[in-house]
C-alpha cells in the first residue's frame, strides 16, 4: 500500500516543478522504476489514477519503463542484471549476489501545456 | 487526503500539508512557447529526473547528522506485527540499564493507532514518543525528526553537542559500522510500524535497520519479503525459547535471509528467557568481540 505514499510524492514533485517553471496541466508523465524498487507498477498506476481528478495530474498519460536490477555477484565477480531479489546469478546460478542498482523509482521527465 | 501517507487527515506526522496551486495561479503560455507561433503547440517538455522518495532522503540524511552529532546511535526495528519487538525492546533496556547505567536509550514507537506500545516502554522507565501514523503504513524521515526533537534525548545532548559534535568520526552510512571509534552516548530505537512491506523503503536516518523475525512465523519469511531482509544490517531471530514445540528450520532460515542478504548479521533472541541478549546488546554498543 506504499504506493499511494509514492503517488502523493510523484504529485508533490509535479506541484513543486510546477511552482519554479508554470504550466497549467502535464499530458505525458514518464516515470522509471528499477525491477528491486519494491513498487507494484500496477497498484501505483492505480494510486496515481486515484490520485490525479483536480490536481496537475488530472488526464495525463503516464508511462512507466521498468529497468532491470543490477548485482555484484561474488562468484563471478562481476556485474549481472536481475529482475528480482530471488534470482539466481545468470551466468553461474550462485546465490551470493549483492545488489547495486535497479532500486530507483524516478521521474524522468513530463510533457505539459 | 494526505498525499503523503495516503492518510485521511489533510497532515500527517511531521509531514507539512499539501498546497494544491489552483488553475488561476498559474501562468499560462508562460513558458518560451508564449511566443505565439502559428502551428506550434505551447506544450513542451520539462526533465525531471527526480528520485521520487528524494524529499525523504535528504530529511533522513538530515537526521543521520543530528543523531551523530548527539552521540545517538540509532536503529530502526522492522518486523511483522507480532514478532514480540516491544516485548525484546523492553528487555533490551532493562538489561542495558544493568550493563550500561549511565546510557540514555529512548524510543520512538510508530503504529496506526493507540500508545499501548510507548506505554509499555514508558512503564520501563525509558521516554518513549510514539507517533500514530493514522492510515500510513510506515514512519518516514521526516516524523522522526519531529518526534526525536521531543525527545529528552535531543534536549539534553544539545549541552553538549558543540564538544563532541566534531571530534566524533561517525559513519554516516546507512549500514552499521561494527567497529564504532567511539561509544556511543545514546540509543535510540525507532520501533516501526509492524509491516514487512513499505518500512524497506523509507530510511529514518538509522544507523541500522534491525529485521526481527519471531520462529512462529515461519522460515520462508525472508523469501517472501525479500526487500525488508535485503535492507536489514542484523536479523535478531526472536522468541528462540519456543523452538522445541515447533518445526521451525533455523539453518534453512539463515541461509534464505543470505541469499536476499549475503553480508546480514543473525543473532538467536529469546526476550523471555533472555537467551542471545548479550550477544544483541554487543551489537547494539559495537563491543562485539
Amino acid at each position: 500500500m506504499h504506493e499511494l505514499s509514492l503517488a502523493g510524492g510523484i504529485l508533490q514533485l509535479v506541484e513543486q516543478a510546477c511552482a519554479r517553471d508554470p504550466f497549467e496541466r502535464v499530458t505525458h508523465l514518464r516515470l522509471q522504476a528499477g525491477a528491486l524498487a519494491s513498487v507494484e507498477l500496477s497498484a501505483l498506476r492505480f494510486a496515481l489514477e486515484s490520485l490525479a481528478p483536480g490536481t496537475l495530474l488530472e488526464g495525463a498519460a503516464i508511462a512507466i519503463d521498468e529497468q532491470a536490477g543490477t548485482a555484484w555477484c561474488l562468484q563471478c565477480r562481476q556485474t549481472v542484471q536481475i529482475f528480482s531479489r530471488l534470482d539466481l546469478c545468470p551466468l553461474c546460478e550462485g546465490v551470493a549476489l549483492q545488489v547495486t542498482g535497479g532500486t530507483d523509482l524516478k521521474i524522468v521527465d513530463m510533457r505539459v501545456v | 487526503m494526505c498525499v503523503v501517507c495516503g492518510c485521511s487527515s489533510p497532515a500527517t506526522g511531521a509531514t507539512e500539508p499539501q498546497v494544491h496551486p489552483q488553475t488561476g495561479d498559474l501562468h499560462f503560455g508562460a513558458g518560451t512557447a508564449r511566443v505565439s507561433v502559428p502551428g506550434l503547440s505551447q506544450e513542451r517538455t520539462i526533465q525531471m529526473e527526480v528520485d521520487v522518495l528524494g524529499a525523504n532522503q535528504a530529511v533522513a540524511q538530515q537526521n543521520r547528522t543530528h543523531f551523530a552529532s548527539h552521540g545517538v546511535s540509532a536503529f530502526n526495528l522492522v518486523s511483522g506485527p507480532g514478532s514480540g519487538k516491544t516485548t525484546l525492546l523492553c528487555a533490551s533496556i532493562e538489561a542495558l540499564r544493568k550493563r550500561a547505567p549511565g546510557l540514555a536509550v529512548a524510543v520512538i514507537e510508530g503504529d496506526q493507532q493507540t500508545s499501548f506500545d510507548a506505554d509499555r516502554i514508558r512503564a520501563t522507565g525509558a521516554p518513549a514518543i510514539q507517533v500514530n501514523t493514522g492510515k500510513g503504513c510506515h514512519l518516514d524521515a521526516p516524523m522522526v525528526a519531529r518526534a526525536f526533537g521531543q525527545l529528552d534525548l535531543h534536549a539534553g545532548a544539545h549541552e553538549h553537542a558543540h564538544v563532541h559534535s566534531h571530534a566524533q568520526k561517525h559513519s554516516h552510512g546507512a549500514v552499521h559500522d561494527q567497529t564504532h571509534e567511539h561509544a556511543a552516548k545514546a540509543i535510540l530505537f525507532i520501533e516501526n510500524v509492524g509491516n514487512l512491506v513499505c518500512p524497506a523503503m523509507w530510511d529514518l536516518g538509522e544507523d541500522a535497520k534491525v529485521v526481527i523475525l519471531s520462529v512462529t512465523e515461519g522460515e520462508d519469511k525472508p523469501l517472501k519479503y525479500p526487500d525488508m531482509f535485503a535492507a536489514a544490517s542484523l536479523m535478531l531471530l526472536n522468541k528462540v525459547d519456543l523452538l522445541p514445540h515447533l518445526r521451525f528450520d533455523v539453518v534453512k532460515c539463515i541461509d534464505f535471509a543470505r541469499r536476499v542478504n549475503p553480508g546480514i548479521r543473525v543473532l538467536l533472541v529469546s526476550a523471555q528467557t533472555g537467551q542471545g541478549m548479550d550477544a544483541w546488546l554487543d551489537w547494539v554498543l559495537g563491543t562485539e568481540a
